[in-house]
């Protein structure tokens, strides 16, 4: 890439070099110089009156991609079991391949980890790329970005999916840059445009106040990172069959570079929002930890858990896994009772995935009732021990 | 003097680490964001309403200032802070500087707009290169208005550096090495990294601090210690900067569907609770 001068025709008028934001052109015994200032953006080509400046940029070309093939998963592990997501990302990759007639695969990574094969199996995975090594027992950033770009380069898939875990969201955007991929954050939509065949990546954007739609045109495998719970997990009726792929992978100790000293595990029971049937969540409204009591009451009543919005969070009324909302997590519950919420955009997407929802609230003009399949105008205080009363003498009767 | 409440950092309350005789480079990664948690909806035609929205320092990128001011006044060595933005993100550098950063480098240049985060970490990856040499680089986890969390590890493995993400307490740091807290869903773990290395911060860290009058005051000088580098400085071409360089495009943005046809149960309290009983059993949730 760069700019030539014709000598032939440069008059060593200055226009170019008045105009050159870099300084990167200068007029030299009466001739244009381009210099290593000079960044090829082209400014200099429409200013000259003689059209003595050319260039060889051409616009951005997209390479041909028609060799990829294939939908490809992280399988991640949490607590000695396949996440979640893996699941859900794997029925995701299913709907996927039906639009390109191709496979879903799984990447799995570990230390003697043949025995998830099985259940990757069962939600869909059509083939298991297997990487088996000392150093990947628990995830570490550098020998699973290794391992997994040395599977990406030999197979050449066409679309890798990653859950957007605290994991997946260390170790996707190390890959796109080792390989030079376009990688996309925290998607809550994946599909497939009919046009072209390349992935429809839609997350929120701007704080949750926008949704955009993002594609990756210029690089394969496209790479996402998808939000946990935005899809349902679900078995596939008739297991076809799985491929192993085994991959010698070349660890050597060095690439380890980090050291995981020890893990601390909360003592505290692990509080699962994602598999809650019920969430009570609180807002500003509950007004104190104090406030929150009724709604584990009712969170109780109702066999659900509790939640909070970032400010019930911050005010430290809540543990930050409890959080739901944009910095929080995704929900999509049978029921959600919004308690004093307002309703912020923010925390909204967070919940709008919920298969029906309650919201109590003072403020009649409070845009939660939008989000709500029934609202109530009132003192969540009075209303919600009410409710409670009233759920359990029903189970009484 | 204006109160300085976060002037003690978790680093130093536990003692574990003591002071060492030895320079440490520090260069934080910042971005001047919309406050987004301040931004409103037209109700009639449901449009944001991005006029009289602040800009502010990205919240998780303060505690990263914090960490980096603190740390240079445990040892010796240069803070400096990194930012990519219109020329208007000079005033998020100035109040870095004003929370006690050494030095600021702006990276300002129409061609770097509309990058997405490969573009971004790669030309932010140029200018660290640019910088003389440093220990640590850190960043805050992720900006409040992209929420990607993409840029620390990309910019890690664009300098080949080892990353610890999700940063909630420094153990320990020496000139060789450094051993953090790293949060995870279900926990934390203990990690131990040589240097240089890159950190990415969440808020547990620590309280970041209020800027300093007088330092604030300096910053907004003429001859404040902040430079500005364009796309020529970094000697990168602009076809891999900005939206020419990024990988990714975005095809369309629409507002998030969210409405529901909602119903407002009436009367007083036990009638709307019966009310909300009766459609509770009838879609079989209770």
């Amino acid at each position: 890439m760069a700019i030539f001068i014709d000598y032939d025709l440069c008059t060593g008028c200055k226009r170019c070099e008045k105009i050159c934001p870099y300084n990167g052109i200068e007029v030299k015994d009466g001739k244009a110089v381009v210099n290593e200032r000079c960044t090829s953006c082209g400014v200099c080509i429409d200013t000259c009156p003689e059209n003595a400046i050319s260039s060889d940029v051409k616009e951005k070309e997209i390479p041909d991609f028609s060799d990829r093939k294939g939908i490809w998963v992280f399988a991640e592990q949490a607590d000695g079991a396949i996440a979640k997501v893996t699941k859900e990302l794997l029925g995701l990759g299913q709907l996927l391949a039906k639009d390109l007639n191709q496979e879903v695969s799984a990447v799995l990574l570990g230390n003697n980890v043949d025995h998830f094969i099985e259940e990757l199996q069962a939600y869909g995975a059509q083939n298991v790329y297997l990487a088996q090594h000392e150093l990947l027992s628990v995830y570490q950033t550098n020998p699973y970005t290794k391992v997994i770009s040395e599977i990406i380069l030999t197979n050449k898939p066409n679309i890798f999916l990653i859950g957007a875990t605290p994991i997946g969201r260390d170790l996707a955007p190390r890959i796109s840059m080792r390989l030079n991929l376009g990688l996309t954050a925290d998607c809550t939509e994946l599909s497939i445009d009919q046009e072209d065949g390349l992935l429809l990546q839609t997350r929120p954007a701007f704080g949750g106040n926008l949704m955009a739609t993002i594609k990756t045109s210029y690089s394969r495998p496209q790479m996402a990172t998808v939000r946990p719970g935005v899809m349902e997990s679900k078995k596939i009726d008739t297991a076809s069959h799985c491929e192993i792929i085994h991959v010698d992978s070349s660890l050597m100790k060095e690439d380890a570079i980090t050291r995981v000293l020890e893990f601390v595990g909360e003592k505290k029971k692990a509080v699962s929002l994602n598999d809650a049937k019920v969430i009570v969540a609180g807002g500003r409204g509950v007004g104190s930890e104090e406030g929150l009591k009724p709604l584990f009451e009712l969170a109780e009543a109702l066999g659900g858990e509790v939640a909070g919005t970032r400010i019930v969070v911050e005010e430290g009324w809540l543990p930050v896994e409890r959080q739901v909302g944009q910095t929080g997590q995704t929900v999509r519950p049978e029921l959600y009772v919004a308690c004093g919420i307002s309703g912020a955009i923010q925390h909204r997407a967070g919940m709008l995935g919920s298969r029906y929802v309650i919201a109590i609230n003072k403020d009649e003009r409070a845009p939660i009732f939008e989000a709500a399949d029934w609202g109530i105008v009132g003192d969540l205080h009075e209303i919600i021990p009410t409710l409670t009363h009233a759920i359990l003498s029903r189970k009484g009767n | 003097l204006l109160e300085r409440p976060g002037n003690t950092t978790r680093c130093e309350d536990n003692k574990r680490s003591v002071s060492r005789d030895f320079a440490m480079n520090i260069i934080t990664l910042i971005k001047q964001v919309p406050d987004t948690t301040d931004i409103k909806t037209d109700p009639k035609t449901g449009n944001l309403i991005r006029e009289g929205v602040e800009s502010i320092i990205n919240p998780d990128d303060r505690h990263a200032i914090e960490m980096a001011v603190s740390l240079k006044e445990r040892y010796k060595g240069k803070s400096t802070v990194v930012s990519m933005g219109p020329p208007q993100a000079i005033d998020a550098i100035s109040e870095a500087l004003g929370m006690g950063i050494d030095e600021g480098i702006l990276l300002t240049d129409r061609n770097f707009g509309g990058a997405d985060t490969w573009a971004t970490s790669f030309t932010l990856g140029k200018a660290i290169e640019k910088v003389d040499k440093y220990d640590l680089i850190l960043c805050g986890r992720q900006a409040i208005d992209g929420d990607t969390a993409q840029i620390g590890p990309q910019v890690a493995e664009f300098l080949g550096l080892p990353q610890l993400t999700y940063v909630m307490d420094i153990e320990d740091i020496d000139d060789t090495k450094i051993i953090v807290k790293r949060a995870l869903v279900n926990g934390y773990e203990r990690v131990e990294s040589p240097l240089p290395a890159l950190i990415t911060v969440i808020g547990q860290l620590n309280k970041p601090r209020y800027p300093r009058v007088d330092l604030l005051i300096n910053a907004c000088k003429e001859n404040a210690r902040i430079t500005i580098w364009n796309a020529a400085d970094l000697k990168v071409s602009v076809q891999e900067i900005g939206l020419a360089g990024s990988l990714t495009r975005v095809m369309k943005t629409f507002s998030p569907k969210i409405k529901r046809e909602g119903e407002m149960l009436k009367g007083d309290k036990t009638e709307v609770v019966e009310q909300l009983i009766e459609r509770l059993t009838g879609n079989h949730l209770i």
